[in-house]
């Protein structure tokens, strides 16, 4: 299908991009990658009456290293994330679940803004920003805020952006030594969506634990350093209390073995890799 | 600060493997859309129009991308190369082309435009691509007719010649 008739605005800079914001408001529908937008524009799932493409500001956009954490900054591509040669050292966790990030073909142009701002609940760069405890920056015309990863992503494909705001850029701790990160996912084919999707940080005495795709959010859990059986029934509660449901890639049932196989995969993958 | 109100079109400039060219576009056009019906350039092919399938794949500003998830108004000004520029002459297949046709790595060939445009990519990016990395680059694509192993065994002939060796 083809998308409903829609007004066009190309944003060259950021202010060009806020000021169509503050003009149209809730009308107005911000254009980055387009890979999550456009199909749902071609059917029709979105009907904004205004784009407000900003794909342009991808030619300027930054990865920065500031201190102990890394910003990257609305229009940074996934293939040029994943191309980074710091991505290795400072983002552990983004080394190993970007790949599992739809296809060469859908990376080259999709951003690592627009999927933490699609917030899709299977899409695994918001879980990873969930268990990094990263940090989104919100800005409109006259302000910049702000928000934790957990308090901004509220519902399926529901975050706390207001109509004039911009994510533009995403603030992520860089990795430390005594650090360990692991990822594991299950999907229909490599590239789908994920229908389970873990990631874990460990350190000697703690686990950072995440599962996306069962719940409407990515879902965080804190442990001690827990071991054998004792770890095994803290992933048994977590696979229960997330509310898996049942659809037509998996049943509930599932996606619990799912998150207690792939959650100890990636937990015990991220304690092979602490680092000294 | 570009703006066109959604009744309105406007002309499109780009290049085209190569050539310059311009059509006129609303801003909902799809650059699938742009380059077939506009420019007459049919070798794209489109199969879902939601990024899946893979067979409307074509290089812009030297990037793999879906064509149907681009608007027209987002090519102004781009390097736009599609399967009809990949053959050196009218009579010649390129290297990668001429693979596929000895390892008959289409049948109905609706998806072949879309695969050629990733791996001529691929093979430029990366000319020591080996297995693994060329399967990961058919992954972006569905081929519902050859099973994908005359497609893997066909790159890797190409990519073989193109490094200057014998072929597989
Ligand atoms: C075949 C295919 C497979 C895919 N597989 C996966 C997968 O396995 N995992 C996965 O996570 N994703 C997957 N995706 C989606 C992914 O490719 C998208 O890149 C990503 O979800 C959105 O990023 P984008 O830059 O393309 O944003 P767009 O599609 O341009 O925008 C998405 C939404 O976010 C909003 N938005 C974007 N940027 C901003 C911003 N800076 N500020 C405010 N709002 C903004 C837009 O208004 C829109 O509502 C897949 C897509 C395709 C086509
Ligand atoms: S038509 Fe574009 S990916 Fe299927
Ligand atoms: S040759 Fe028919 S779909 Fe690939």
């Amino acid at each position: 299908m083809k998308p409903a008739p829609f007004d066009y605005i190309r944003a060259e800079t950021r202010e060009d991009a806020l000021a169509a914001l503050s003009e149209h408001g809730e009308a107005a529908r911000i254009l980055a990658g387009g890979q999550s937008l456009l199909p749902m524009l071609n059917m029709r799932l979105a009907t904004p009456s205004v784009i407000v493409d900003t794909y342009r500001l991808s030619r300027a956009a930054q990865i920065r290293e500031a201190g102990d954490a890394v910003e990257i900054e609305a229009g940074v591509t996934q293939a040029r994330l994943l191309g980074w040669d710091g991505l290795a050292k400072a983002l552990p966790l983004f080394a190993k679940a970007l790949p599992w990030v739809g296809h060469a073909q859908t990376r080259a142009r999709g951003t690592v803004c627009g999927s933490v701002a699609h917030a899709d609940p299977s899409a695994e760069i918001p879980l990873c920003v969930a268990v990094l405890g990263g940090e989104v920056v919100l800005s409109n015309r006259r302000k910049s805020r702000k928000v934790a990863s957990g308090e901004f992503h509220i519902g399926m494909m529901m975050t706390d952006r207001r109509d004039d705001e911009m994510l533009t850029a995403l603030r992520l701790p860089r990795a430390k030594p005594g650090e360990g990160y692991g990822f594991a996912e299950y999907g229909r084919r490599h590239g789908d969506f994920a229908v389970v999707a873990c990631a874990a940080k460990v350190t000697a005495d703690s686990i950072t634990f995440g599962v996306g795709g069962v719940g409407d959010t990515p879902v965080v859990a804190r442990w001690d350093a827990l071991d054998g059986s004792a770890l095994d029934d803290a992933l048994n509660a977590c696979a229960w209390g997330l509310g898996a449901r049942d659809d037509v890639h998996a049943d509930a049932r599932m996606r619990r073995d799912l998150v207690r196989g792939l959650g100890r995969r990636a937990i015990e993958a991220a304690r092979r890799e602490i680092t000294a | 600060m570009t703006t066109l109100s959604k009744d309105d079109t406007t002309l499109i400039r780009l290049t085209l493997n190569g050539r310059e060219v311009q059509g006129r576009a609303s801003p909902r056009l799809l650059l699938s859309d742009f380059l077939r019906h506009e420019l007459g350039a049919t070798g794209t092919h489109v199969g879902c129009e939601h990024g899946v399938c893979g067979a409307c794949t074509v290089r812009v500003d030297g990037v793999m991308a879906r064509s149907c998830l681009m608007l027209a108004m987002q090519a102004e000004g781009a390097q736009v190369d599609t399967v009809e520029g990949l053959a050196p002459q009218p009579d010649r297949l390129s290297v990668l082309q001429a693979a596929f046709r000895r390892h008959h790595a289409l049948q109905c060939g609706f998806c072949t435009a879309g695969i050629l445009m990733s791996l001529d990519t691929l093979l430029r990016d990366e000319p020591d691509a080996d297995r693994t990395r060329i399967e990961e680059v058919v992954g972006g694509h569905l081929c519902r007719c050859t099973g994908y192993a005359p497609i893997i065994d066909a790159a890797l002939d190409a990519a073989a010649e193109l490094r200057g060796g014998d072929h597989v």
